[in-house]
């Protein structure tokens, strides 16, 4: 009997429980490095050797020479980041605070829910890109369609998640909370609500990449500033440098943004960090 | 060392230990309870005729194969299902009649088979949940408490601040066991709290249920299918047949406490397993038999 509870408790009593023993330093990946390596000696040889298609693109120590010389202290470039940003970011919030509680309604009341939902199942399968005439026709300003088209292509995912997540909640969960005497209103905050938390989460993360593809397109089509309207500019330009500069800076903003929505969310669930 | 020779007290020491005088509350009578799922269209019986008593702090154990409608008279005494006959009554008090809509308190909670502790709540905040929704208690005082018990109980208190998923299985259901406690409820619901357990982890999860009912000695409703484990813990077993549900024997355990191990070897606990197997297993074989004419 002793030893068998001893190795029955015993791993969980050695578990460091809320203490980090000891900051490791990040190994570095040394395959990765050769292959970005790799990619850019690629890149440079196909276009220095006029390999078919590379005739037109620009060698990155070409886009390198550019982006140092005529970007890097050029405030119209980071005037671009700032525009994309605000507009990621206005259409990324709009979409959680209108989606989060639209998807527990839908979820919590059935009379609602039949009323609302066949009408969200018929918008969602519209491209948010398909939204973009009827938005400029709609929105007095451009910068409030581009801002409406990165909304829808959040919103939907969000609410979608959301639903899904009251739907799924343990039935056990509220039982249990009713025994011990929750009121309805003390169930919904206290159980409801961290129960669809992960589902949030993983909305947002889905979310936030559908906004950074949707705005940038969204900036080609009818923007007059951005990132997506930076990269198109370059291509209209025929100047390939400022093309792949657009693109290599919507990829980190991209990176950025998915980095802020993974710590906010690591905020949002203690327990799953913990684990 | 401190927490691993608090738990191993158990098996050995209980012995020098009194139990905890019977309580006066938690008197459960089952009469004629009948539970009928969709009575207009497919009327589906899942408990028929049922009569249960169970005296203030009796350890009772429903026993029957799967299907037999044993969670469902369990939802109906805590609440969350309603009857269509008889009634269920709580110290003389009607707990659910055909007519009320079903009503679950906190004198009577409920640990689920699958575990229903709220993973985002740490271990204190989850036995403090109780106390605290009924405003039973300040913030310190659920705290005291709850750390108190959590100590009582086998020195839970040394994972209080963790997250129940970091926690072993046999712990987190016994964290849902204080958790019932603390609001002192007159019965413990128990649905087969140990069912996805190995052996071993069960044997130790049984010395440290007795020991807690030995602390808080409170009416116990255990519902399992394993025979054994109802003999070895329970005052009476109740033996259920299976569609519709009905009560077929009540056989009186008559093993002394504090119950150990080394009894299971006992030629008492044997006969009464013989007697026990003989019922189950003819209701398992007709049920059995039942399926297979079903599925032909």
């Amino acid at each position: 009997m002793k030893s068998a509870e001893k190795t029955l408790e015993t791993p969980i009593m050695n578990q460091p429980v809320v203490k980090n023993p000891k900051i490791r330093l990040p190994r570095i990946n040394w395959r990765g490095v050769i292959a970005i390596i790799g990619f850019f000696v690629a890149w440079h040889l196909s276009v220095k050797l006029g390999f078919p298609g590379f005739r037109e693109i620009a060698a990155p120590y070409d886009v390198l020479h550019t982006f140092l010389t005529r970007y890097l202290d050029n405030p119209d470039y980071w005037a671009s980041w700032v525009a994309s940003f605000k507009r990621v970011l206005y259409g990324f919030l709009i979409a959680q605070l209108l989606g989060i509680p639209l998807g527990l309604l839908l979820g919590t009341r059935q009379t609602f829910n039949h009323l609302v939902y066949p009408v969200i199942e018929i918008m969602r399968p519209i491209p948010p890109l398909a939204w973009v005439p009827i938005s400029i026709l709609f929105w007095p300003t451009t910068e409030s369609s581009i801002i409406f088209i990165t909304f829808i292509g959040a919103f939907f995912i969000i609410v979608i998640n959301v639903h899904d997540a009251v739907k799924s909640i343990k039935k056990e969960h509220i039982w249990l909370a009713q025994s011990l005497g929750a009121s309805s209103g003390q169930i919904f905050r206290r159980i409801m609500i961290p129960s669809v938390i992960p589902s949030i989460a993983v909305g947002m993360t889905l979310g936030i990449a559908v906004t950074w593809n949707v705005v940038i397109a969204a900036e080609m089509i009818s923007g007059d500033n951005g990132l997506g309207r930076l990269t198109w500019e370059g291509y209209v330009s025929h100047t390939v440098t400022v093309v792949i500069i657009g693109m290599v800076s919507i990829g980190l903003a991209g990176y950025l943004s998915t980095i802020v929505v993974d710590y906010l969310e690591k905020k949002m669930m203690p327990w799953r960090v913990a684990r | 060392m401190g927490a691993s020779d608090k738990m191993n007290m158990t098996a050995a020491d209980t012995t020098g230990h009194q139990m905890a005088p019977r309580p006066v509350d938690g008197r459960l009578s089952i009469q004629h309870v009948g539970k009928i799922y969709d009575p207009e269209g497919a009327r589906v019986v899942a408990v028929h005729s049922a009569n249960i008593e169970i005296a203030p702090g009796d350890f009772v154990a429903i026993v029957g194969p799967s299907g037999c409608g044993k969670s469902t008279l369990m939802n109906i005494i805590a609440g969350f299902d309603n009857v269509t006959e008889g009634q269920v009554l709580l110290d003389g008090q009607p707990l659910a009649t055909p007519n009320s809509p079903p009503r679950p308190g906190s004198d009577r909670v409920v640990v689920f088979q699958n575990g229903a502790l709220f993973p985002w709540k740490t271990v204190l905040e989850n036995v403090m949940y109780g106390p605290i929704v009924q405003r039973k208690m300040s913030s310190s005082e659920a705290e005291q408490r709850a750390m108190d018990l959590l100590a009582k109980c086998g020195g839970l208190d040394k994972v209080a601040n963790s997250y129940p998923p970091q926690l072993s299985s046999g712990m987190q259901r016994r964290v849902e066991i204080v958790r019932a406690l603390i609001n002192e409820p007159k019965i413990l619901l128990l649905d087969e709290p140990f069912r996805a357990m190995d052996t071993v982890s069960k044997t130790v999860m049984h010395q440290h249920l007795l020991e807690m009912y030995r602390v808080c000695h409170k009416t116990i409703v255990f519902i399992t299918h394993d025979l054994e484990e109802a003999i070895y813990l329970a005052d009476k077993v109740v033996v259920m047949t299976s569609r519709p549900g009905t009560i077929k024997s009540t056989i009186n355990v008559n093993l002394p406490r504090p119950r150990t191990p080394d009894m299971m070897m006992g030629s008492e606990y044997l006969a009464l397993k013989a007697q026990v197997i003989a019922g189950v297993h003819e209701e398992a074989k007709k049920a059995f038999e039942r399926g297979e004419r079903e599925h032909a």
